[in-house]
């Protein structure tokens, strides 16, 4: 089975610029136009949320789809599941907004729709190649790839650094 | 620290600190916490990669190198950078003479007998600025020269056959020679902001010097602004001579009508003081003591500077002074009033009224001034503080018990008829030969604002007190001179603890060759952020006394906690003028590696001057030392 992609941020490229958060709410918006997005209602909103680590680092910080994840076993009425390719989803139909999903949630990063009065997060943009966070970064910051694509580039970085103390 | 209450990271001004906290209780949000929702704030904006001078854009730049290296248009990050910072510089100058402009007018329907509310106060100021402006003084009437004299500043925005002569006649010999080489003379004050904004729409400047001199040129153009504004205010309304006055937020009064005077231009709230006087029986018989003006920002300096009326707060707190609940009315003309004190006003039961048809907020009650009716809009603002004060009910207010005492009015005149009483033959020659002789080491001035990024007044009380103790000759302008006031940088009384012996022994010289007593205050309030043509005018007399240019002065400059474009086009023309200008607060060019070298380093050889950009205050002040004794070696000292 091929491994799946997961949506990875390099921690030190985030310049905080929110971009992630407005493409996020277009993309989960009926129009998908930035322009039209912002009177619709429903109010589109970001599964994003670019965080702020005093004095000057950002991050952004979205949903990890746990493999164990918490907030699927907490779920009292079976709203939460796993699709085959590891996204983990809230059926908004089953959704009773009893928010134990975000009590139990150790990112912090299901939100409460408040005109739909239901939870929502990321959703790994189902329509798209590429999540739309990850193609709105000008940094890339935000990355989509697989674990094993993921850890070799840092096993790369770290082994030159290595070597280069080696070297002296 | 007594009294911090936890707000020390945002202000280390104590009675800002309760204030804080009083807001804080009551659930008011203030510049603190806007800033705190506003992080995280956008890393493009911050280098300088945010470009939206067309509709192709918005275009960033990433600093990564793994986005694009481009805009669409194709401008590199260098022109980017660049292009951005020309249009902050056009943007101060473009403040500093509107409100030069706006005096230009004033002294004009003046002399054609339309503002009967005006005069000339200072007969002296008028001839001199009108010699060196070579209108004919001899056996004419202050009308008729205060006629030509408006005519020809406001000649000066325009392109015609000289060049801006506020500019080209208030520097050495020298600075004019290697402006002129450099091609920064400027032809015309809004000619040169007009520029700017062509060569930086889409498609006109892509090369990064090229823009570069072209800021710095817009630059010389703000000084002609500051210089006139500080010119014909001392003409319309005197030049200031030394007050004694208190500053900070305890300077309302709980029984009184309190009324601040906020932003910029004396053209009004100089007549308030007037009119204010004439109306203490009203506020009498409203149940109030009397009529308490105070000033915030530099308004609130011009009429310290005058008239001696007590300073409430600056800058970044000016939301504190209506948390206080005991101002009755804001009255605010324009440049750095916060659109968020009709907010806090309306919680607090404050009056704000807006003045000038250029800025209006939205909340505020509008008085449109004019100088036609200047006295009589003067009352209607008085009026409506009054009417306020009545309906104040004995409503809560907190005042904090802080004053601080405050020698101001050192404009230039002051400062050499000060001088003059030590030596009456050469007064320039007394700190001139203390800075031969190193018991002055050098001259700093401290200009610009207060920026809610740094705990408020902590750059520049950090850098003033290392360099007091250096012995280094300080004046201030604007909130710049509002932070170091509120902190007892302007009392006298603070010398002893504050300056190094050699600077002490020539402060106490003055002060005591004056009879004051003792020495002058340890800081030298010269006037509003205009008035840093008065530090201009200083350096300038000092390098013709001794016959160099300014860039070989051991004179530098320090923005340490800078907010406004304003503060932009300021450092533009200290560097134009050779001054080594330190900036306390990040600018938007970090993005552009050639463009911060070029103002850190690069410019130097063409003007002698250069910036500092420097983030820590402490090696921010040894920086500043280095580069007076840089100086003071290359004048063989």
């Amino acid at each position: 089975m091929a491994q799946p992609k997961e949506i990875f941020v390099r921690l030190d490229r985030c310049l905080g610029c929110h971009s992630c958060e407005l493409a996020c709410a277009v993309e989960h918006s009926q129009s998908k136009s930035l322009y039209s997005a912002i009177s619709e209602k429903p109010t589109p909103q970001s599964r994003v949320y670019v965080e702020w680590v005093a004095p000057d680092n950002r991050l952004p910080v979205l949903c990890r789809h746990c493999e164990d994840a918490p907030c699927m076993h907490a779920c009292i009425c079976g709203a939460i599941s796993r699709t085959e390719e590891g996204v983990v989803l809230t059926n908004t139909n089953k959704c009773i907004g009893c928010w134990t999903c975000v009590m139990v949630c150790p990112y912090g990063v299901i939100g409460r729709h408040l005109e739909e009065h239901k939870a929502y997060r990321c959703d790994r943009c189902p329509d798209l190649e590429m999540p739309a966070c990850v193609s709105s970064c000008p940094t890339k910051a935000l990355v989509y790839r697989t674990v094993d694509d993921f850890s070799k580039d840092v096993r790369k970085v770290a082994s030159r650094e290595m070597l280069s103390g080696e070297g002296g | 620290m007594a009294g911090d209450n936890g707000n020390s990271n945002k202000s280390t001004d104590p009675a800002v600190q309760e204030m804080i906290a009083k807001a804080e209780s009551l659930n008011v949000a203030t510049v603190w916490d806007r800033y705190e929702a506003m992080q995280p704030q956008c890393g493009f904006g911050d280098t300088g990669l945010c470009c939206r001078n067309c509709l192709q854009g918005p275009c960033r730049i990433d600093p990564f190198g793994e986005g694009p290296d481009k805009a669409i248009c194709g401008a590199s990050a260098d022109v980017m950078v660049a292009r951005g910072l020309d249009r902050a510089i056009a943007a101060g100058t473009a403040a500093h003479s509107g409100h030069a402009r706006h005096l230009a007018h004033t002294l004009l329907k003046m002399a054609e007998g339309k503002a009967k509310d005006y005069t000339v106060k200072d007969g002296a100021k008028l001839r001199a600025v009108s010699t060196r402006m070579n209108i004919p003084v001899e056996g004419r009437s202050d009308n008729e020269i205060a006629l030509d004299l408006a005519k020809a500043a406001l000649a000066d925005f325009g392109e015609k056959d000289t060049p801006v002569m506020w500019a080209a006649t208030v520097v050495t010999k020298d600075r004019v020679k290697v402006l002129t080489d450099l091609g920064l003379v400027p032809k015309g004050i809004d000619y040169e902001v007009s520029e700017i904004m062509h060569r930086t729409i889409y498609g006109v400047d892509a090369d990064a010097v090229n823009l570069l001199l072209a800021g710095l040129r817009c630059g010389v153009a703000d000084l002609a602004g500051c210089y006139m504004g500080t010119d014909l205010a001392d003409i319309l309304f005197g030049t200031p001579t030394p007050v004694v006055t208190e500053a900070n937020l305890g300077t309302l009064k709980a029984d009184a009508v309190n009324i601040a005077v906020h932003g910029h231009n004396p053209v009004l709230s100089d007549l308030m003081i007037t009119v204010a006087t004439d109306m203490k029986e009203a506020a009498v018989a409203a149940g109030a003591s009397g009529i308490n003006m105070v000033g915030i920002c530099c308004t609130g300096n011009e009429v310290m500077m005058r008239h001696g009326i007590p300073s409430c707060t600056h800058s970044v707190s000016q939301e504190m002074a209506l948390m206080t609940g005991a101002l009755d009315a804001m009255v605010v003309d324009y440049q750095c009033i916060m659109p968020a004190v009709v907010n806090v006003a309306e919680c607090m039961g404050t009056t704000i009224v807006t003045t000038m048809d250029l800025c209006k907020i939205t909340g505020a009650t509008h008085v449109e001034f004019s100088e036609e009716a200047a006295a009589e809009k003067a009352k209607e603002t008085i009026d409506i503080a009054i009417q306020n004060f009545s309906r104040r009910n004995n409503k809560p207010i907190d005042i904090p018990e802080i004053r601080t005492p405050v020698v101001a009015g050192f404009s230039v005149e002051a400062i050499v008829a000060a001088l003059s009483k030590v030596d009456a033959e050469d007064p320039l020659k007394p700190v001139v030969d203390n800075i031969k002789a190193g018991n002055i080491r050098g001259v700093c001035l401290f200009a610009g604002c207060n920026n809610v990024k740094v705990p408020q007044d902590k750059n520049f009380t950090v850098i003033a007190r290392k360099l007091l103790k250096e012995n280094v000759l300080t004046v201030a302008t604007g909130c710049g001179a509002g932070a170091l006031m509120r902190h007892g940088f302007m009392d006298p009384a603070n010398v002893d603890e504050l300056c190094g012996d050699g600077l002490k022994a020539v402060l106490t010289a003055i002060g005591e060759a004056n009879d004051l007593g003792g020495p002058l205050p340890p800081i030298l309030h010269l006037g509003s952020c205009v008035d840093n043509s008065r530090a201009v005018a200083l350096a300038v007399a000092v390098a013709d006394y001794l016959g160099v240019d300014t860039d070989k002065l051991p004179v530098v400059a320090s923005a340490a906690e800078a907010v406004s474009e304003k503060a932009v086009s300021i450092g533009a023309y200290a560097v134009a003028a050779g001054l080594p200008t330190h900036v306390g607060v990040m600018l938007p060019v970090l993005g552009s590696p050639l463009v911060t070298e070029i103002l850190t380093d690069k410019v130097k050889d063409l003007t002698g001057g250069y910036f500092i950009v420097d983030l820590d205050p402490e090696s921010a002040a040894d920086q500043l030392l280095s580069a007076i004794d840089e100086r003071r070696a290359g004048l063989g000292l």
